[in-house]
């Protein structure tokens, strides 16, 4: 018995074996070299995107500058510094505002969204949805509703006296009871993903607005290159 | 039916077929999740069925070539490679174009991997015919897949948004039926276009 046990059809799974590693490496190497063929591409597209963003959320800037917050301070951003904001300038060099990223879990998956601060006027000046996949026709409405985005166009982040945080929470409430600049008014239909841009905001903001407001003389020039 | 499948079908037959007789949408009703979820807009419906048709053409093709080579053991697991991968090509490809097509198509570029259609395609027919005779059917096959989701998109983006291919067309007045661009009108839309099928499908063979 042990003896024709040790005789195996060896065509059979070799033959599978060949197949499967054949296939396996064909297609390895197809996804490789479209990969590395694409990827300049998609970068080049996902860094223009971004600077589209950029120059829609701070109204009125022609340059702008990337800045990371190293040591306690904001210096010129280099290309591998995660955390990076940037500084919007007019065309005389004046600076505006600065962009800021931020990412918030959204009813569907997480929302990535770009916003425009003014430490001026304390005030939230500009914000755009860069990745979202909240419901079609629903929650993408934070995407593209008027009365929803008008929200963001002069919105209260002002600090409190100690400058630590925001004097006011940054909060969703509902449609058509806003009644502070710091309030969001929220869409009907689309509780939980208007809900979460307000919750995004005010974590991102929190957390930055004081750090930018403190070190604002840091972005008054601009480094051209 | 029989007659019209063997082997001696010409050529044409093997393209026509999936775009009228065999329609993968409208008559095998294969596929259905991206023809409910990505037919919400025109231009939505298009970019995902010639995605979908580009993976059948290649995987059909592959699968044809490699017919002789795979044996019929590990076969399945062989077609979900090969589909896999022109997916993560497309995917990238799609990537590169634009990346707000991308954005809207999401998740069901992915999604295409577990397309029935392409599997079936791979298993009924290029897995026993010509490199040809497959990318032929594949293209059938492709075409009649897009041809069925821009039929549903072209509806509901007329209802739901008053606008084809992103270009308003409906009077300032007109009310959206937003019922249209979520799950619910996909499915709507597709019974509606399945009943106008059967009846004139109906009408034809009384005659």
């Amino acid at each position: 018995m042990s003896d024709s046990k040790t005789i195996t059809p060896p065509s059979n799974s070799f033959k599978m074996l060949r197949a499967m590693a054949g296939i396996g490496i064909l297609c390895g190497l197809l996804i490789v070299f479209t990969y590395e063929g694409t990827l300049p591409r998609i970068e080049l597209l996902r860094a223009e995107a971004l600077k589209e963003a950029i120059f829609k959320v701070v109204p009125g800037i022609t340059q702008m500058q990337p800045f990371a917050y190293k040591n306690n301070a904001f210096v010129p951003a280099e290309e591998s510094d995660p955390d990076v904001v940037y500084a919007g300038y007019d065309s005389e060099g004046n600076f505006k505002g600065v962009a800021i990223v931020a990412t918030g879990q959204g009813y569907a998956d997480v929302i990535k969204v770009i916003y425009g601060y003014a430490p001026e006027q304390e005030q939230v000046v500009g914000f755009y949805v860069l990745e979202s996949k909240e419901t079609p026709g629903l929650g993408d409405k934070i995407e593209k509703d008027p009365t929803f985005l008008e929200n963001f166009t002069a919105m209260d982040v002002a600090l409190n006296p100690d400058k630590s945080g925001l004097e006011n929470r940054v909060i969703t409430v509902k449609k058509g009871t806003k009644t502070h600049s710091w309030e969001v008014d929220g869409i009907s239909g689309a509780t939980i993903s208007s809900r979460a841009i307000g919750e995004i905001i005010n974590q991102s903001a929190s957390e930055w607005a004081p750090l930018i407001y403190q070190n604002k003389t840091a972005f008054k020039s601009i480094k051209n290159e | 039916m029989n007659k019209e499948l063997s082997n001696t079908t010409s050529s044409t037959d093997e393209f026509i077929k999936g775009l009228w007789k065999e329609n993968p949408v409208f008559v095998q009703v294969l596929g259905m999740c991206p023809v409910l979820a990505v037919s919400n807009t025109a231009i939505n419906a298009l970019a995902m069925g010639l995605a979908t048709a580009f993976v059948l053409i290649m995987s059909n093709s592959l699968v044809s070539l490699l017919r002789n080579f795979i044996p019929k053991e590990v076969r399945i697991a062989s077609y979900i490679l090969i589909i896999a991968t022109f997916v993560t090509i497309i995917d990238y490809a799609i990537q590169a174009i634009s990346v707000d097509l991308h954005k809207n198509l999401g998740a069901f570029i992915s999604l295409i991997v577990v397309n029935c259609l392409i599997l079936s395609r791979a298993e009924a027919f290029a897995s026993k015919n010509t490199l040809g005779k497959s990318i032929l059917d594949a293209l059938g096959m492709g075409l009649g897949f897009t041809l069925g989701l821009v039929s549903l998109g072209l509806v509901r983006e007329i209802l739901g948004s008053g606008a084809v291919f992103g270009i308003p067309i409906m009077p300032d007045t007109f009310q959206e039926w937003v019922i249209m661009i979520l799950p619910a009108g996909g499915f709507f839309t597709l019974a509606a276009w399945l009943l106008v099928f059967n009846l004139y499908k109906q009408k034809r063979n009384a005659l």
